[in-house]
C-alpha cells in the first residue's frame, strides 16, 4: 500500500528517545580498544634495525642512535598515516599502537614528536 | 549547438550534489535537460605511479587509500594479485576474515549511499536514521580492524588482525540491529509515496544501453545484467558461501534502490554463515619481499560494482605496473543516457545512482600532438607562475595578498 | 504618533517579530534535531547565526543590479514585518484594524516571494536565476488554494476584517470545526510559501545550490534569513487568526500567551510535515497543488456557503 509520510510514526517514536549524537569534545569520543592512533616506543627494546623505517608507507617514523645501544623515535604525526606497519615490522617489538587520535596541534612544528629513553613527548627543537 | 533559450548550468567541480570535484555540464531549456557531459580529471592523485615507487608492503596502504568508502575492496584486490604472482595460498581462516570485512563494508556503503539518495532529493530525515544506523556497523568495523575507514586489515599473505569470539558475538549481535532497521527501510522505500515519486520512471538505463556502456555493480544488475564477480569468479571464501545475486529489471533509480536493499539482507546472512564456518588456523603465510616476475589481472565485486586490478612485478621489492579500474569509471559513461529528456532535479539522484566515487575513478590525460608523436611535460611551477601572469594581465595581483597570507601562516 | 511608532517598531512590530523570529527558528531546529535523533544546536544559535553573518564581509556580484540587489532583502524584511499590524496579537483587535486588511495582509505576504524572485533574477548567476524561476512558478501554485481557503473562512465570518474573524469565531466555538479542511490546505500552501521541504523547490540544495539567494552573503543574507522567520511567524499568526478559535473569549491578559501558544502549534506542526517527505519536482508539486489542495479548497468555499445558509447565526 503506498502511502505518503509513511515514516511519520517512526518520527514520533524517535522523539521521546535520546538523542544518538554526542556532544564532541565534551563527551568524549570512545574509540574502541585497538584502535589504531598515536605510536608509543619502547627505547629499551629497540635495537636499530630500521625495519620500520623500510616498511612505512609515508616516511613518518625515524630512529635515530643517541648513544650506545639507545635509540629515539622520531615521528611525524602529520605524515603517519596510522596504518601501524612499523608495529607489525618491529622484531623486538618497541613500538605499540595506542588509542590516542586526538592529535591536531595549530603549529605545525609540534607535530614532529620525539618519542625517547625518558619516554617523554618533546617536541623538535 | 547553443540554442537561443537554452542555459548551460554547471555542475561542479564544486557543487552542493557531488560529494566530490567532478564536472558535469547541464544544458537546459526551461526544467528539462537537452544535453549533458561528464568530465573527468579533477582529483587525479597519481596513485597508480607512486605503487611503482613502493615496495608491495607498503603499496597496500597506499592502494587502500584509492577509495575511503571501498578501501577494503581495493586492497584485497592488490594483496590478490601479488600473492598469485608470488604464487602463495592463504591460509583459509584469513579468507574468512578478509570476506568479513568485505560484507562488513559493503553493508556500510550501501546504507551510506541510501542516506547519500535521500539527501539528494531532500529526504533528510532518511539520510539522518541510515548514517545513524551505519555507525552501528562503522564501530564494528573499527572494533575488529582498528579503523572506521582505511582498515588496514590486509596484508601480503594474509590479514594482520584476527577476530576473537568476543567479537564475532558483537558481530551477530549488530547484524540483528541492522537487519531490523534494513527492513524498515525496504518498507519504508517501497510505499513512501514522494520516495517513490521522485525515484519511479527516473534515470532509466535499458538492458541493451545497461551492456553497451558497459555498467556494472548495482546500476547494471537493476537493469537486469545478473553478473556478480563474488559468484561468477569466486575469491577469498565466497566459493564456499551460499547466497543469491540480486537483480531486478526496474532499469531506473528505484531499481538501483532494490537492489542495494536486497543485497543488505543479502549480506547480513554472508556475515552470520562467515561466523558460523569460519575455520581455526593461522591468519598469514610468509611471502618473500621479492614478488617474483609476473603479471595478474586480479577481480573483486566492490559494493560499487566489479573493481579490477592489474600488477606486474619484475623480480624486484617494488612493482613495475599497477593498474586500477574503479568501478565508477564503467558506470560514469551511462550517467549521460540516464539524463536524456530528464528534469534539473532528476540530477543529484541520477548522478548519485551510480554511486559515484569520482576520486578512485579519475584519470590523468596527456594530450599528444598528432604529427609529432610527442607529449609535453609541463612542471607544476611552471603551470603556477603562468597562472599568476595570466591573473596580472587581467588586473588582478595577488602579490600583496600572498605576502600578507604567507605572513599569517608562518606566526 | 508614538503609540503607532511604538507598535511598528517594538511590538508588535519589528523587534518582537525579530524575537519572536529566533525563537520559532530555534525551536524548528531543535524540534527536526529531535526528531532525527540529534541533539540539535543550543538556544543562542540562531542569533549566533545572525550576529555571524552581519559581522561578514559583503560580496556583490559583479554583473548584478547592484540598487535592486541591495534593495530587495530590506524590502522583503518591511513586507513581511508590516502585515503584522494587521493581525490581532495583544487583544482581539489589531493594532491598525479595518475591514479589508485580510486581503492586504495576503498581498504582504506575497511580495517576499516577489523580492525573492526579483533578487534571485538581478543576481544574475545561473542558480539564482532558476531558482528565482522556480519560486514564482511555484508561487502561482499554492496562492489560489491559499487563497480560496481563506476567503472560505472570510465568507463564513462575514467580514473581511481580521479582527472581525477572531471575534466571531471566539463567539461561534463551534464553527471552528467547519474549517478544519481549509487549516489542512492552509498549512500545506504555507510549506510551499516558507519554501521547505516537500516544496523548497526554488532553493533545492542538491540541484541549485542556495536558488535565489545563492549570490547573497553577509548582511544581506542575514535580512533575508530574519524575514524568512518573520515570515513564518507571520503566517504562523495569520492561520491561528483565521482558522484557529482565538480569544476563546478569555481574559484580555490571556489572549497573548494563548496567541503565542497557537503560533507555536502551527510551526511545530509545519517542523512535523517537512520531516516527512522527499522534496517533489516542479512539475509533480504543480500538479499537486491543481489537482488535490484547489479542489479541496473549492470544497471548503462551498461548504462554508451552505453552512452559512444553514447554521444558526
Amino acid at each position: 500500500m503506498k502511502r505518503p509520510g509513511k515514516i511519520a510514526k517512526l518520527l514520533i517514536k524517535t522523539f521521546f528517545k535520546k538523542p544518538i549524537t554526542g556532544n564532541y569534545p565534551a563527551d568524549g569520543s570512545g574509540m574502541p580498544e585497538g584502535f589504531r592512533g598515536k605510536l608509543k616506543f619502547n627505547p629499551s627494546a629497540c635495537i636499530g634495525c630500521k625495519m620500520c623505517m623500510r616498511d612505512c608507507p609515508s616516511g613518518a617514523i625515524e630512529i635515530r642512535k643517541t648513544g650506545e645501544k639507545q635509540f629515539e623515535a622520531e615521528v611525524n604525526l602529520a605524515r603517519c598515516i596510522y596504518c601501524g606497519q612499523c608495529v607489525d615490522s618491529c622484531l623486538k617489538k618497541a613500538l605499540e599502537i595506542t588509542a590516542d587520535f586526538e592529535l591536531a596541534k595549530l603549529d605545525p612544528a609540534q607535530l614532529k614528536v620525539i618519542l625517547n629513553a625518558a619516554n617523554k613527548e618533546q617536541p623538535k627543537a | 549547438m547553443h540554442k537561443y533559450g537554452d542555459v548551460i548550468v554547471p555542475i561542479g567541480p564544486q557543487h552542493p550534489a557531488l560529494k566530490e570535484p567532478e564536472s558535469f555540464l547541464i544544458t537546459l531549456r526551461g526544467e528539462k535537460i537537452t544535453a549533458s557531459s561528464v568530465r573527468l580529471g579533477y582529483n587525479h592523485r597519481g596513485i597508480e605511479k607512486a605503487c611503482e615507487e613502493r615496495t608491495y608492503t607498503q603499496g597496500v596502504y597506499l592502494i587502500e587509500r584509492v577509495c575511503g568508502i571501498c578501501s577494503h575492496s581495493h586492497s584485497t584486490a592488490f594483496v590478490q594479485a601479488v600473492e598469485e604472482i608470488a604464487g602463495v595460498e592463504i591460509p583459509a581462516r584469513a579468507k574468512y576474515i578478509r570476506t568479513l570485512i568485505a560484507e562488513l563494508e559493503r553493508i556500510h556503503s550501501h546504507l551510506l549511499w541510501l542516506g547519500v539518495a535521500g539527501h539528494e532529493i531532500g529526504f533528510d530525515t532518511l539520510l539522518m536514521y541510515t548514517w545513524r544506523d551505519r555507525e552501528v556497523v562503522m564501530d564494528l568495523l573499527a572494533k575488529l580492524t582498528g579503523n572506521r575507514v582505511n582498515y588496514g586489515i590486509n596484508t601480503i599473505g594474509g590479514v594482520r588482525r584476527d577476530v576473537s569470539v568476543k567479537q564475532k558475538e558483537e558481530v551477530l549481535k549488530a547484524i540483528d540491529t541492522l537487519e531490523k532497521q534494513t527492513k524498515y527501510y525496504i518498507d519504508l522505500a517501497t510505499k513512501e509515496t514522494t520516495l517513490l515519486k521522485r525515484l519511479q520512471g527516473v534515470g532509466v538505463l535499458s538492458h541493451e544501453d545497461a551492456i553497451s556502456l558497459g555498467a556494472v555493480g548495482p546500476t547494471g544488475r537493476a537493469s537486469g545484467i545478473a553478473r556478480d564477480t563474488r559468484k561468477d569468479d569466486p575469491y577469498a571464501a565466497y566459493g564456499e558461501l551460499d547466497f543469491k545475486v540480486i537483480s531486478v529489471d526496474n532499469c531506473d533509480v528505484y531499481g538501483r534502490t532494490l537492489v542495494r536493499l536486497g543485497e543488505l539482507i543479502e549480506s547480513f546472512s554472508l556475515v552470520r554463515q562467515v561466523i558460523a564456518k569460519i575455520p581455526d588456523g593461522p591468519i598469514t603465510v610468509r611471502v618473500p619481499r621479492k614478488i617474483p616476475a609476473g603479471e595478474v589481472l586480479s577481480r573483486y565485486e566492490a559494493p560499487r560494482g566489479e573493481d579490477v586490478h592489474y600488477v606486474r612485478s619484475n623480480g624486484t621489492e617494488k612493482p613495475d605496473r599497477v593498474k586500477v579500474r574503479a568501478p565508477t569509471l564503467a558506470n560514469v559513461q551511462s550517467v549521460s543516457k540516464m539524463l536524456e529528456d530528464r528534469y534539473l532535479a532528476d540530477m543529484p539522484i541520477v548522478i548519485a545512482a551510480i554511486d559515484p566515487c569520482f576520486s578512485c575513478t579519475d584519470r590523468l590525460i596527456a594530450l599528444r600532438d598528432t604529427q609529432t608523436k610527442k607529449s609535453n611535460t609541463v612542471i607544476w611551477e611552471t603551470i603556477r607562475l603562468k597562472g599568476i601572469e595570466w591573473y596580472k594581465q587581467q588586473g588582478v595581483d595577488f602579490t600583496a595578498l600572498n605576502k600578507k597570507l604567507s605572513k599569517k601562516l608562518h606566526l | 504618533m508614538l503609540k503607532a511608532l511604538f507598535q511598528i517598531l517594538i511590538f508588535p512590530g519589528v523587534l518582537f517579530l525579530f524575537v519572536f523570529g529566533l525563537c520559532g527558528e530555534f525551536i524548528d531546529r531543535k524540534l527536526c534535531a529531535r526528531f532525527q535523533n540529534r541533539i540539535g544546536p543550543p538556544w543562542f544559535q540562531p542569533l549566533a547565526d545572525f550576529i555571524k553573518l552581519v559581522s561578514k564581509e559583503e560580496i556583490i556580484p559583479e554583473e548584478a543590479d547592484i540598487k535592486v540587489f541591495k534593495l530587495m532583502p530590506v524590502l522583503a524584511l518591511t513586507a513581511s514585518s508590516v502585515s503584522i499590524l494587521y493581525i490581532p496579537t495583544l487583544a482581539e483587535r489589531s493594532a491598525f484594524s479595518f475591514n479589508g486588511d485580510v486581503i492586504v495582509v495576503l498581498y504582504l505576504l506575497t511580495l517576499p516571494t516577489f523580492t525573492y524572485f526579483l533578487g534571485g533574477w538581478y543576481s544574475r548567476g545561473v542558480y539564482s536565476m532558476i531558482g528565482a524561476v522556480r519560486s514564482l512558478t511555484q508561487l502561482f501554485a499554492y496562492e489560489v488554494p491559499l487563497f480560496l481557503v481563506i476567503l472560505a473562512s472570510a465568507l463564513l465570518a462575514d467580514t473581511w476584517s481580521l479582527s472581525g474573524m477572531v471575534a466571531f469565531y471566539s463567539r461561534h466555538l463551534g464553527y471552528w470545526f467547519c474549517n478544519i479542511i481549509g487549516f489542512g490546505v492552509a498549512l500545506i500552501c504555507f510549506l510551499g510559501k516558507l519554501e521547505k521541504v516537500p516544496f523548497d523547490i526554488p532553493e533545492a540544495e542538491t540541484e541549485i545550490v542556495a536558488g535565489s539567494f545563492t549570490e547573497y552573503n553577509g548582511r544581506l543574507l542575514a535580512l533575508i534569513r530574519t524575514s524568512f522567520n518573520i515570515e513564518m511567524i507571520v503566517g504562523a499568526s495569520l492561520l491561528a487568526a483565521v482558522f484557529l478559535p482565538f480569544g476563546l473569549n478569555l481574559w484580555p491578559a490571556l489572549i497573548f500567551p494563548f496567541y503565542l501558544l497557537q503560533v507555536l502549534f502551527i510551526i511545530v506542526i509545519i517542523t512535523f510535515l517537512r520531516l516527512l517527505f522527499a522534496r517533489l519536482r516542479l512539475d509533480q508539486m504543480i500538479s499537486f497543488c491543481w489537482r488535490f489542495l484547489a479542489p479541496l479548497a473549492f470544497l471548503q468555499v462551498i461548504l462554508n456557503l451552505i453552512f452559512k445558509a444553514v447554521l444558526p447565526r
